[in-house]
C-alpha cells in the first residue's frame, strides 16, 4: 500500500467521520437552534412545576423564545423556582403570565409566555409575578370525583 | 466427597486468582503502552497505517448496518408510535435511541468483531511467528511499534466510526419514515432538533464510543500480546477479544448511561 | 562456554537441550537463575532499558524461521532497523539496504512481501535484515531447518562470509551436523544443559566419547535411548491382556 494512497483514504475516512459529527451537530441536535448568543434571565416562582425540565422550551404564542436554564426549590417560600434564559430579541411586558402548559396530553412540559398590557419591560434578573402552575392530572381527576360526587348527593337531597 | 470438595474450592480458587491476576497484568499492559506512546505519536504515520486498517476497512460494515439499523427503527417505532397518534415523534425517537444507545454501542460491537478480533489475531501471529521477539532483539520496542499505534488507531477510529454509524442511522429512519410512510417531512426534522440536544445527548454519545474506543482497542492488543504463541492460541485469543470486548461493552455502557443520563 | 571474536561457534545438541534458551540468555530476552552471561565485558543479566538496548543494536539474530515482518515488503525489513535507529536520509537507506540484499544476492525481491518468498529466500532476507547494522555479534537459531540441500549450502556459505566481512562473531545453534561441521570453526555439544563435549571439527569428527559419537553420526540408539523411559514391555503387554 502507497503511502500516499494510505494518506488519502485515511483523511477521507477521518473527513466523512467529522462531517457526520457536524450532520448530528446541526441537523439533528439543536445546536444551531440553541446558540442564542444574546440572552437575558428571568425567574418566575410556582407552586408546583410538574415534570418542567432543565432545557425545556420557553414559548409564547407557540414560537420558542428561550429555555429553562435551572430548576431549584425555595427552603423558606416553599416554592419552585425556575430560572430562564429569555432570547434578547424579545421583550415582554411586567404583567406577562407564565405558564407550565404540556404540548399534547402526554407530550413534554414548557413554560408558556402570556403577554399582559403594561408598557414596562422585563429586565435582565427580573422575577416573574404573575404565574400558573403545572395541571396535575391525578389532582385534575381527584377534583373532579369530588365534586362529582357532591352534585349526586345534591341530586338526592 | 470431601476431598472432590477441597477439589471444586481449589480449582474455583485458581480460576478467581487467574482472572485477577491476569486483569493485573492487563492493566500494567494498559499503563505500557500510553508510557511508550510517544512513538506513535511522534511517527504519525505508524498510527495512520493502522487507522487504515481499523477505520477505513470497518466503513462498509458501519455503514451498511448503521443504515439498516436505521430503517429497522424506522418502521417499528412508526408502528408503535402511530397507535398513540403521534407519528410524527418519529425523529425524536430514531435520533435519540442512537445518539444515545444504539451508535455508540452497536458500532463498538461491530468494530470489535470486524477490527478488535484483526488486531488480535495480527499481533497474535507476529508473536507466534517470533515477529516480536526478532523486533525485541533488533532494540525496538514491541510495545512502542506494534501496541501502541493499533491501540492509538481504534481509539481515534471509534468515535468517527460511532457517528457515522449514528448518521447514517438518522438518514435510514429519514428514508422509511419519511420516504416510504409519509411522515411529515418537517415535522421529522424539526421535532428531532428540539429535543435532541447537542451536549446531553450528542456529546456524552460520543464520549462512551470514545471509552467503548479504549476498551475494545485495550482488549484486543492484549489479547493478541497475552496469547499464546500457536494456532489454537491465537484462535483462542481471537474468540476471547470478540466475547470479553462485547461484554464488556454492554457493561459498561450501562454504567456510562447511569452516570450521563440521570434524571433531568 | 566463551565465543571469541571473529570466530563462528556452533552449539549443537538435541531438541530440546537448551540452545535456543542460550541464545536467549544472550540477548537478554530472558535471566539466567544461576550463572552470568557476559557480552563485551558486561553482565547481560544486570543491563536494563536503554543499556540493554544499546547492547542489542550490536547484535544481530536470525530466528529459526526467519521471523520476517510479514507486514513489511522484502525491503522495509531489510531497512527496518536503520529507520529505527538511525537519521539516515532515504536515499542512503536505500544504498545500504540494496548493499546487504545484494550480498544474500536478492536484490531483485526488494519489492516483494515475504510471504511471496520461497523458505530458502526468506531465510536468506532474514539474514540480510539481521545485519543491517553491521552487528558484532550474530546469532543463529536453526538456521538450516527445513531447507533443501542448496539452500541449505548457500546459508552456510552466507553465514561463513558474512562473519569474516564484518569481523563479527557468530553463534549457530543447529543440530544440522554435516553442515555445520564444515563452516564452523569450534563447536559446543551441550545437553540437558550441560556441555558435554567441545572442539574443532575435526576432534568432534574424531571423539571416541560414545554420545558425541552418536549424535554426529546420527545413530538411532546409544546413550540417548529410542525408548522413551517406560514401564517394561512385558508388563505393558501383560495389563492389556489382563484387561481384554
Amino acid at each position: 500500500m502507497n503511502r500516499l494512497t494510505l494518506d488519502l483514504w485515511v483523511g477521507f475516512f477521518v473527513a466523512i467521520g467529522l462531517a457526520s459529527l457536524v450532520f448530528l451537530a446541526l441537523k439533528v441536535g439543536n445546536l444551531s437552534g440553541s446558540s442564542m448568543s444574546d440572552t437575558y434571565r428571568l425567574e418566575a416562582k410556582f407552586d408546583n412545576i410538574g415534570g418542567l425540565k432543565i432545557r425545556a422550551p420557553i414559548k409564547s404564542a407557540g414560537v420558542v423564545v428561550g429555555r429553562v436554564a435551572e430548576i431549584r426549590f425555595d427552603p423558606e417560600s416553599y416554592v419552585a423556582v425556575v430560572g430562564m434564559q429569555v432570547d434578547g430579541r424579545y421583550k415582554f411586558p411586567r404583567d406577562t403570565f407564565a405558564t407550565i402548559l404540556t404540548s399534547g396530553l402526554l407530550g413534554e412540559q414548557y413554560v408558556g409566555f402570556e403577554v399582559g398590557g403594561e408598557q414596562d419591560v422585563f429586565k435582565d434578573g427580573d422575577v416573574i409575578k404573575k404565574t400558573q402552575s403545572a395541571v396535575v392530572l391525578e389532582k385534575l381527576i381527584g377534583q373532579f370525583m369530588f365534586s362529582k360526587a357532591a352534585g349526586d348527593e345534591g341530586g338526592k337531597q | 466427597m470431601l476431598e472432590r470438595l477441597a477439589n471444586g474450592c481449589r480449582w474455583l480458587g485458581k480460576r478467581v486468582n487467574d482472572r485477577i491476576w491476569r486483569l493485573g497484568f492487563a492493566s500494567r499492559f494498559l499503563l505500557m503502552t500510553l508510557v511508550y506512546s510517544g512513538t506513535a505519536l511522534r511517527r504519525f504515520f505508524l498510527t495512520i497505517r493502522e487507522i487504515y486498517f481499523t477505520g477505513v476497512l470497518s466503513l462498509i460494515i458501519i455503514l451498511v448496518s448503521g443504515l439498516f439499523v436505521g430503517m429497522v427503527l424506522g418502521l417499528q417505532g412508526y408502528d408503535t408510535l402511530q397507535r398513540y397518534g403521534s407519528s410524527e415523534a418519529l425523529g425524536v425517537l430514531v435520533a435519540l435511541s442512537l445518539v444515545r444507545e444504539l451508535g455508540p454501542v452497536v458500532a463498538a460491537l461491530l468494530f470489535a468483531s470486524r477490527a478488535g478480533s484483526a488486531i488480535t489475531a495480527e499481533i497474535g501471529l507476529m508473536k507466534a511467528t517470533e515477529q516480536l521477539s526478532a523486533m525485541e532483539m533488533m532494540a525496538v520496542n514491541p510495545i512502542a511499534r506494534v501496541v501502541a499505534p493499533r491501540f492509538w488507531a481504534g481509539v481515534i477510529s471509534m468515535p468517527l466510526l460511532a457517528a457515522l454509524f449514528s448518521a447514517m442511522g438518522v438518514l435510514g429512519g429519514y428514508l422509511v419514515g419519511v420516504r416510504l410512510i409519509g411522515v411529515d417531512e418537517g415535522s421529522f426534522w424539526s421535532q428531532m432538533q428540539a429535543s435532541v440536544d447537542f451536549r446531553e445527548d450528542i456529546l456524552n454519545g460520543v464520549i462512551k464510543s470514545f471509552v467503548f474506543g479504549v476498551i475494545v482497542s485495550w482488549i484486543a492488543v492484549f489479547e493478541g500480546y497475552d496469547a499464546e504463541p500457536t494456532a489454537e492460541g491465537v484462535s483462542g485469543a481471537t474468540t476471547r477479544t470478540v466475547v470479553t470486548s462485547s461484554l464488556a461493552i454492554l457493561a459498561a455502557d450501562f454504567i456510562l448511561t447511569a452516570f450521563m443520563f440521570r434524571g433531568t | 562456554m566463551t565465543i571469541p571474536r571473529g570466530k563462528v561457534v556452533a552449539i549443537m545438541g538435541i531438541s530440546g537441550g537448551g540452545k535456543t534458551t542460550t541464545l536467549r540468555l544472550i540477548g537478554g530476552q530472558i535471566k539466567a537463575t544461576s550463572g552470568t552471561v557476559r557480552v563485551d565485558g558486561r553482565d547481560v543479566a544486570d543491563l536494563r532499558g536503554k543499556a540493554l538496548y544499546d547492547l542489542r543494536r550490536r547484535m544481530g539474530m536470525l530466528f529459526q524461521f526467519g521471523a520476517l515482518f510479514t507486514d513489511m515488503s522484502v525491503y522495509d525489513n531489510v531497512a527496518f532497523q536503520m529507520r529505527e535507529h538511525t537519521d539516515l536520509p532515504a536515499d542512503m537507506i536505500h544504498d545500504l539496504v540494496m548493499m546487504k540484499l545484494h550480498a544474500v544476492g536478492l536484490r531483485g525481491v526488494a519489492h516483494l512481501m515475504p510471504s511471496e518468498l520461497s523458505g530458502g529466500m526468506a531465510r536468506r532476507v532474514a539474514l540480510a535484515r539481521a545485519v543491517a547494522l553491521d552487528p558484532m555479534l550474530i546469532m543463529y537459531d536453526e538456521p538450516f531447518a527445513g531447507l533443501d540441500p542448496i539452500s541449505l549450502s548457500i546459508i552456510g556459505e552466507l553465514i561463513r562470509a558474512l562473519n569474516d566481512a564484518l569481523g563479527a562473531s557468530s553463534i549457530i545453534v543447529t543440530h544440522d551436523v554435516q553442515e555445520s561441521l564444515k563452516i564452523v570453526d569450534y563447536i559446543y555439544i551441550v545437553s540437558g544443559g550441560r556441555i558435554v563435549a567441545e572442539g574443532t571439527a575435526d576432534d568432534i569428527r574424531q571423539s571416541r566419547a560414545e554420545y558425541v559419537h552418536q549424535f554426529v553420526w546420527g545413530e538411532a540408539d546409544g546413550p540417548v535411548a529410542f525408548h522413551y523411559p517406560a514401564p517394561p514391555y512385558r508388563d505393558e503387554i501383560h495389563a492389556v491382556a489382563g484387561h481384554a
